[in-house]
């Protein structure tokens, strides 16, 4: 059984369709590269398994659980919702990190609020405390941030901010992590550093979900390749198929553009 | 009349002015929240209505204000005039916390949508985003517009004594009248004290938020 099934997904804003009858699924410990040009639709559809936008259509499967149905109109509470969501890591492009907080406590935050709720919280307060923080000290180690804990996003560089945002994702624990363009809002030097971070990720087989504009990376890190243009899902398949032996004229000619610039 | 009984006879009508200030304050800020959600509230009629309410408070005179709400009850329906620090205070109140609610309106709309965003996908709850996430990036953000307002205030608690409430202006009025011109300079002393204070105190603040960027 796939670890994600998504099925028929629609979604208009407006009388702008952005998705259309988009379907895919994935399995456990791989790591999936949607590519496409700007506006094809690809961040939308990362946005709706986040439930950060609600397709208008379709049903998102989690291990064989429904975690949206489109079709099932009965309202979800805040919490229902709030539960669904954290199945589901996302790492924006602009990193959102909170800038209040250092580094540590960026990657503390979500789980200490989520431990309030654990009924055993208040007679192992101290315990639970010290296990969320040694969590994240390792998780912020994971991604050569030792030296960084204690500093506030705006002493870091972006590609820093990234791999704390990474390590911020990863605290929760979720079952399929999803980036959105990661390096997109970074200096070209400093996108070696996050892709290094992903491509580990990837080789200890964490479930992944990558908008990306890297090809190369996508080519090298992806096991499944899904090419989107116009809100539609054009061509999907292993790397070698999409990059290499690819029949479809409109990836053709999308990969094509790419082989110019570089 | 010795300067020194002058200067504390003006000192002890300074205290009204101060008492405007503070009283101003205690329900302003929290009223200008208030209206804040209402101009930023989902329903139209009512955000309409605020922004109206709005409009009218910052387009008219404070001084106006004042009177209006001395004077009114009176002269529409013949009813009790309001004691006279009340009407100057509820005025005040009313006109402030407009003009708090657009500095926090500013404020909490500044913020970016990524950072609610971050806290949704970290399956934080709403009250949750805006206490541990946006609240302390929104008081960052309207420290300096407030810190000018707060010294507007003070200055504009001079206005009580369109309705002859007894502040510090009025009393050095009272002094010119009788041909001593100089209380009435003097005065500027007291307010620019005040506001030295107030530049010191929002200073601090400043200084106490530097440890992060928004």
């Amino acid at each position: 059984m796939p670890i994600l099934a998504v099925d028929h997904i629609n979604k208009s804003f407006g009388s702008t369709q952005v998705l259309k009858d988009i379907s895919f699924s994935l399995e456990r410990g791989k790591a999936l590269a949607i590519i496409g040009s700007s506006g094809s639709g690809k961040t939308t559809l990362l946005r709706c398994l986040n439930f950060l936008e609600k397709p208008d259509g379709g049903r998102i499967a989690v291990n064989g659980q429904t975690l949206f149905d489109a079709a099932d109109r009965a309202a979800k509470s805040d919490a229902e919702i709030r539960k669904r969501r954290l199945h589901f890591g996302m790492v924006f492009q602009s990193f959102n990190l909170f800038p209040q907080y250092t580094a540590l406590e960026n990657v503390m935050l979500a789980s200490l609020l989520l431990a309030k709720e654990r009924p055993d919280y208040k007679q192992n307060k101290r315990a639970i405390q010290e296990e969320i923080e040694q969590r994240a000290i390792e998780l912020l180690s994971r991604m050569s941030l030792e030296g960084r804990m204690g500093h506030y996003p705006h002493q870091l560089s972006g590609g820093q901010q990234q791999r704390v945002a990474i390590a911020r994702a990863l605290a929760l624990q979720p079952d399929i992590l999803c980036f959105d363009e990661p390096t997109s809002a970074l200096d070209p030097e400093l996108t070696g550093e996050v892709l290094k971070v992903i491509r580990h990720l990837a080789e200890q087989h964490t479930t992944m979900i990558i908008v990306t504009h890297e090809m190369a990376f996508a080519r090298d890190v992806a096991d499944h390749v899904l090419f989107m243009d116009g809100g539609v899902i054009v061509e999907q398949g292993s790397p070698t198929a999409l990059f290499e032996n690819t029949q479809n004229e409109r990836t053709r000619a999308f990969l094509s553009r790419f082989s110019q610039n570089d | 009349m010795s300067a020194s009984v002058i200067f504390a006879s003006l000192t002890k009508s300074f205290g009204l002015n101060c008492q405007i200030f503070f009283v101003t304050l205690l329900f302003a800020l929290p009223l200008g929240l208030v209206i804040a959600f209402g101009a930023m509230s989902r329903f139209a009629p009512l955000r309409a209505l605020i922004k109206t309410f709005v409009w009218i408070i910052r387009g008219t005179p404070l001084m106006l204000q004042v009177i209006i709400i001395f004077y009114g009850p009176g002269l529409l329906w013949d009813g009790d005039l309001l004691p006279r620090v009340t009407a100057v205070c509820m005025a005040f109140v009313i006109n402030y916390a407009c003009y708090f609610s657009e500095i926090y309106r500013g404020g909490i709309q500044s913020i970016p949508r990524g950072q609610y965003e971050a806290g949704q996908v970290l399956g934080m709850t709403k009250a949750q985003i805006f206490f541990k996430v946006t609240l302390l990036q929104v008081i960052k953000r309207v420290i300096p517009p407030m810190g000018n307002e707060f010294m507007t205030l003070i200055k504009d608690t001079a206005l009580a004594n369109v309705i002859a409430t007894k502040e510090i202006i009025m009393m050095s009025k009272e002094y010119a009248t009788k041909g001593l011109i100089w209380p009435l300079f003097s005065t500027a002393l007291f307010f620019l004290l005040f506001c030295g204070v107030l530049t010191l105190l929002f200073g601090w603040l400043e200084k106490k938020m530097d440890y992060f960027r928004v």
